[in-house]
């Protein structure tokens, strides 16, 4: 098939076709990696910014690290040293950007539809590091690469999503990957971390992991994000761990095979046991290994459509 | 001694249950009878095909001056006031400094009387710097002229002090509007809590955040026996608890803007920020409720909530983004083909009720009829002429409409104030 597309707003916009489509692309790039010299020259002589609005290591260096492989130069913008912190919209420090001859723009924001909000406005590439709560579309698809290669397959899989799925665009860009490429999803956590409404969007909504768990062939597991919620949305920590923790008792419902995944940072002992974490149905960090392959492939397809 | 013969056109009054082709006469800018017209200068409007209707009062308007004159002043907002068919304008208090002092309300009146093409009414805050904490001085607001008070943009979250306010009000004999929000179940929502904001991760605004202070209204207005209007009605259950009062007498009304009939949270879904107003878009079955709530008299008044803000403001992230659309040169085409052409839940006679009558009887207005004597605010209306909107044409200083391009059926051609045509197409 062929790539038009000069950004990646999220994965509720691409076909199945375009979705595997990265992810063949990431297969070539995972190989890269392998080599004793892991560089191509891609995108040799492009300019890609991080422009991270919003904290993050992981999925920043994940970025650089592609963007290296690929030969492009790199320039990383944070909040605290950009202009924003002195009034200036988004809207004009992106297109300074531009007026830079920034051929990629990889932003991180808070606000959800940030990257489309550039997108529109902008010649330059834009690739979603996410959006506020609404999509995290690399993270997505690393979490579909991994499933892919540690079972061989998406559709007609079980996979169980747990955790603050209304403020996750984790959650979100999973959501919307996976039903497309045929997995049947299941969602878990607190009735108010995870409401009804969510069925419409064609996943199961369940308050009750010991029931489901038996039956996944993935686990996803989502950090509970103690520094974004009010405390309205549930007891407590302790309470949570309690009634929705992957803990090495509830590990045992497991199947075999089932994969435990998590897209860090891992709380230790909230939502995830330490034993679990660490465990062999872990492939915690084979995700983020596959990061760097399917960001590869993302930067390299987008990159190319601006050019 | 000057005259105007308006001829031909189909007078509708609803003040005085008028429907007929005649002539209507205007003499020293008041409405008059024929006989009135001796020997004195007369001019002729021919409204041949054209309803001639009481000027239009849009009781829902913020001008944004003092204080935020690059987003709209009162000229220019009364210009497209003029535009839109309006002839009476009330104004919101949320300006800067608020409209909470007697002074403040002066200084309006007087940039009104300079400045503005129609007549601008203001309203007086409920609460000191509309913070919902201490009472503005109420009584003195009345003096000072104001037709009502509201902190409308906030909502008084305190319900002892809105009691208060309302006793106090009803002393003073002001009309209370309330812009019905709870803050608590609202939080930082910026879209209606549905499917488009579990879609989008948008922060959810519930409907029962609007619900729930209907509730406390209508509970209020029982209590105080005083009259409490509630703005820009968004939601299915606040159509059905006003019913529900107003069966049993309570003193309880709402108002409808366009885009909550014209518009579903569906439209939020690029992140446009053109569609983002407080209270926000709904479901499809909450626009239906508001039009069911219509069509059964619940909801007796339309306005536009005209909310200019300045394209920088509106063109950044959707949750930073100021609420508010502009709506004075919308809203009647919207109403007209929205409620009369594509739903048939009124007639066009009660459209004019509702945008003449009805706010001027809540408001205590000398306004919003045809009567001899009456000031002559006079709406022309071509209810069947098809248009096309275009922002880059409004006589507002903001842009921020969502219905840039939409294909209306039914607008005002022609807005006389004090028998002076102020606009005409």
């Amino acid at each position: 098939m062929n790539w038009n597309r000069k950004d990646l707003l999220g994965l509720r916009e691409l076909s199945a076709d375009e979705i595997n489509f990265i992810l063949e692309t990431a297969d070539a790039f995972k190989q890269v990696g392998t080599r004793e010299i892991k560089k191509v020259p891609a995108l040799r002589g492009k300019t890609l910014v991080n422009f991270f609005v919003e904290p993050s290591t992981r999925t920043r260096t994940s970025f650089e690290l592609a963007a290296f492989r690929l030969s492009a130069d790199v320039i990383n913008i944070s909040a605290t040293t950009s202009s924003l912190t002195k009034g200036e919209t988004l809207k004009d420090t992106a297109r300074n950007l531009e007026a830079l001859h920034a051929d990629i723009l990889v932003l991180r924001h808070s606000s959800a539809g940030a990257a489309q909000f550039l997108a529109q406005r902008l010649k330059s590439s834009v690739i979603n590091a996410g959006d506020g709560a609404h999509e995290h579309p690399t993270q997505g698809l690393l979490d579909m690469y991994t499933i892919r290669e540690k079972r061989g397959r998406i559709d007609n899989l079980h996979v169980v999503i747990v955790g603050d799925i209304l403020f996750s665009r984790v959650a979100r860009s999973n959501i919307f990957g996976l039903t497309k490429l045929g997995a049947r999803v299941t969602l878990v956590g607190p009735s108010t971390l995870v409401p009804r409404e969510f069925e419409k969007l064609g996943v199961t909504v369940s308050n009750q992991i010991d029931k489901v768990l038996p039956d996944a062939d993935v686990v996803n597991l989502l950090r509970i994000q103690h520094e974004r919620q009010r405390k309205e949305y549930f007891p407590g920590i302790s309470e949570y761990t309690t009634l929705f923790g992957l803990t090495k008792e509830r590990a045992k419902l497991l199947k075999p095979n089932c994969l435990v995944m998590h897209p860090g940072p891992i709380n230790r002992g909230v939502e995830i046991d330490s034993e679990v974490a660490d465990g062999l149905q872990s492939v915690i960090l084979d995700q983020v290994t596959n990061g760097l392959a399917v960001r590869m492939a993302v930067l390299y397809l987008c990159g190319g459509i601006a050019a | 001694m000057s005259a105007i013969i308006i001829r031909n056109g189909r007078v509708i009054d609803p003040a005085n249950k008028r429907d007929e082709v005649v002539d209507l006469t205007i003499v020293d800018e008041r409405i008059a009878d024929q006989s009135a017209i001796k020997n004195q200068k007369t001019e002729t409007i021919d409204a041949k095909g054209l309803i001639v209707a009481p000027g239009l009062i849009d009781m829902h308007v913020h001008l944004r001056e003092p204080g935020f004159g690059h987003k709209e002043t009162i000229a220019s907002g009364a210009h497209a006031a003029a535009a839109g068919g309006f002839t009476t304008i009330v104004c919101m208090p949320n300006t800067l400094p608020a409209a909470d002092n007697p002074a403040t309300i002066a200084w309006i009146k007087d940039r009104a009387n300079r400045t503005a093409s129609v007549n601008v009414l203001p309203t007086g805050a409920i609460s000191k710097n509309i913070a919902g904490e201490e009472l503005a001085p109420i009584g003195s607001l009345g003096q000072a002229g104001v037709v009502a008070i509201t902190d409308d943009g906030h909502c008084v979250q305190n319900h002892e002090l809105m009691r208060r306010a309302v006793e106090y009000a009803r002393m003073v004999g002001l009309p209370v509007l309330d812009h019905c929000q709870d803050y608590n179940l609202v939080g930082n929502g910026v879209v209606n809590e549905g499917y488009w904001s579990t879609l989008l991760g948008l922060p959810g605004w519930p409907a029962a955040g609007e619900e729930a202070i209907v509730m406390r209204n209508i509970l209020l207005a029982e209590l105080c026996d005083h009259h409490i209007h509630c703005q820009h009605i968004s939601a299915a259950g606040s159509v059905r608890l006003i019913r529900e009062a107003q069966a049993r007498g309570v003193k309880i009304s709402g108002e409808v803007c366009p885009h909550h009939i014209a518009l579903t949270d569906e439209a939020i879904q690029n992140f446009d920020t053109n569609y983002k107003m407080n209270p926000p878009l709904r479901s499809k079955a909450d626009v239906d409720a508001i039009l069911e709530g219509i069509a059964d008299g619940t909801l007796s008044i339309l306005c536009s909530d005209h909310a200019p803000h300045a394209g920088f403001e509106k063109e950044v992230e959707f949750d930073q983004a100021p609420f508010g659309i502009v709506g004075l040169e919308t809203a009647l085409g919207i109403f007209i083909d929205q409620l009369v052409h594509k739903h048939h839940k009124i007639d066009i006679v009660r459209l004019i009720k509702m945008y003449t009558l009805e706010p001027a009887k809540l408001l205590k207005l000398d306004a919003g009829t045809l009567s001899v004597g009456a000031p002559a605010d006079v709406t022309l209306i071509a209810s069947d002429l098809e248009w096309t909107v275009r922002t880059d044409q409004f006589q507002s200083l903001s842009r921020n409409s969502p219905f840039d391009g939409w294909k209306l059926k039914g607008r005002a051609v022609r807005t006389i104030v004090n028998g002076k045509t102020v606009w005409s197409l």
